[in-house]
């Protein structure tokens, strides 16, 4: 294919250790937000967090599931609007050890959020080590337009599937494209394939 | 695919139209964006995503605010002229838009060049002489920061249902009669239809404009699946 080069350009170069800046990702210092709608704002004393799809349904109140196992993950993130920032450090819940309150043989999970976002995962995805429930950012705890009190963090695919806001699992036989799976972006979403859209 | 810079117009000091001739372009619909692909002579590439600011079927156009720390917008604004060619993809995104075809009143909430995909709507909605009333409230900062402000003024005119209602945050002409406040609950409720006519309402801007314009409009009674938003960050494109 011809390359189209564009007369006078030359660019910040800011696009960082390819061994840890996906292509076509540039790296920044801050921490933009995206979401489609209004920023739900939940009282801990009405949030809950549940699996359900399992033998049967389980659920933690705030207050239990701040008790849960806690982890610490230092990750990098990477968005599909083309930032990635490295280093970011989270607290919460490893889901491996919310699946072990659950009996499945699921091969998908849907994750549900306050303000009717959901996002598709393969159970591969979110399993040995690789995904949390993550309520403290920085230190800190989550801020509301960061996702807030607890958002998944899946950071090994793109951060729109590290759903704000999440409030459960839904453990699922088949894929099932959550909302910007919908909406014209990959199923999967993995930024070292450029999974960014349809047909990636 | 390939896309050439067709004609440049200036909007604002920071903010300028770049009409791009795109042969295979598949056409998109109000409110979607695309992503731009810029590469250096010596192969070096940058993408960013921009909103599209034509209506669907005018040639397309994209209006680019420049970001002082950006990488590619300071290209487009200042640098890009007739003849320059770039790469887009798209279009993308299949929530943020109105397509034009639905009765219910259309209220339209934009911070200085997050007015950029609603104009798509506004232009659409004239193009295709749609009948749902639509409303646009503008926050700008300053009069001269107010982007297509002679075209949204002859919209307006025509008297079809189409209303602009400016905001300016940050200096006002001696004569001005419009708001002069960031936009609050009670700005809201004066521009605002009654949350009972369902409006569908878009909101795009920063995002502590989103979050302030979308806070306000829950507060009023609107239920949070009829605002749809997009936001901004501070960085990047």
């Amino acid at each position: 294919m011809t390359v189209v080069f564009s007369r006078g350009f030359r660019g910040k170069r800011r696009d960082g250790p390819s061994d840890r800046v996906p292509p076509g990702q540039y790296l920044t210092d801050d921490f933009p937000v995206l979401s489609a709608g209004p920023t739900p704002h939940t009282p801990l004393e009405e949030w809950t967090f549940t699996i359900q799809g399992g033998a049967e349904p389980v659920s933690w109140t705030w207050d239990e599931f701040k008790t849960l196992p806690s982890e610490e993950p230092t990750v990098d993130i990477h968005c599909v609007t083309r930032w990635s920032k490295l280093d970011t450090s989270w607290k919460g819940v490893s889901v491996d050890t919310l699946l072990e309150s659950v009996d499945h043989d699921a091969s998908y999970v849907v994750a549900f959020c306050d303000g009717g976002y959901t996002t598709n995962l393969p159970i591969e995805d979110v399993t040995d080590g690789k995904a949390w429930v993550a309520y403290e950012y920085d230190g800190e705890d989550l801020d509301p337009e960061h996702g807030g009190p607890a958002r998944l963090l899946v950071p090994h695919l793109y951060f729109w599937k590290s759903a704000k806001w999440v409030r459960g699992l839904s453990l699922r036989d088949e894929d099932e494209p959550g909302f910007w799976e919908s909406n014209g972006y990959h199923l999967r979403g993995d930024p070292w394939l450029e999974q960014r859209y349809w047909g990636d | 695919m390939a896309a050439e810079v067709a004609a440049v117009r200036q909007e604002t000091p920071k903010v300028r139209t770049l009409e791009l001739a795109a042969p295979d372009w598949p056409g998109h619909r109000a409110g979607q964006h695309l992503d731009v692909r810029l590469t250096a002579e010596d192969g070096y590439q940058a993408q960013r995503s921009y909103s599209i600011a034509s209506a669907p079927g005018e040639e397309l156009a994209l209006t680019v605010e420049r970001l002082d720390d950006g990488e590619v917008s300071p290209y487009l604004v200042d640098e890009a002229r007739e003849g320059d060619m770039l790469e887009v993809r798209g279009p993308i995104g299949g929530y943020f838009v109105w397509d034009g075809d639905e009765p219910e009143p259309v209220l339209l909430v934009a911070g200085g060049s997050g007015v950029v995909p609603l104009m798509a709507m506004a232009r659409h909605r004239a193009r295709t002489r749609a009948t749902a009333p639509m409303r646009l409230l503008l926050s700008s900062r300053t009069l001269e920061d107010v982007i297509y402000r002679e075209e949204l003024d002859r919209l307006a005119a025509a008297g079809d249902g189409f209303a602009v209602v400016h905001t300016l945050t940050r200096e006002q002409p001696r004569d001005w009669t419009g708001y002069s406040r960031r936009i609050d609950r009670d700005l809201l409720a004066e521009v605002a239809w009654p949350p009972s006519e369902s409006p569908r309402v878009y909101v795009c801007g920063s995002t502590r404009f989103v979050d302030a314009a979308a806070d306000g409009l829950l507060e009023l009674g609107y239920e949070a699946e009829s605002i749809r938003t997009e936001r901004f960050g501070a960085t990047g494109s």
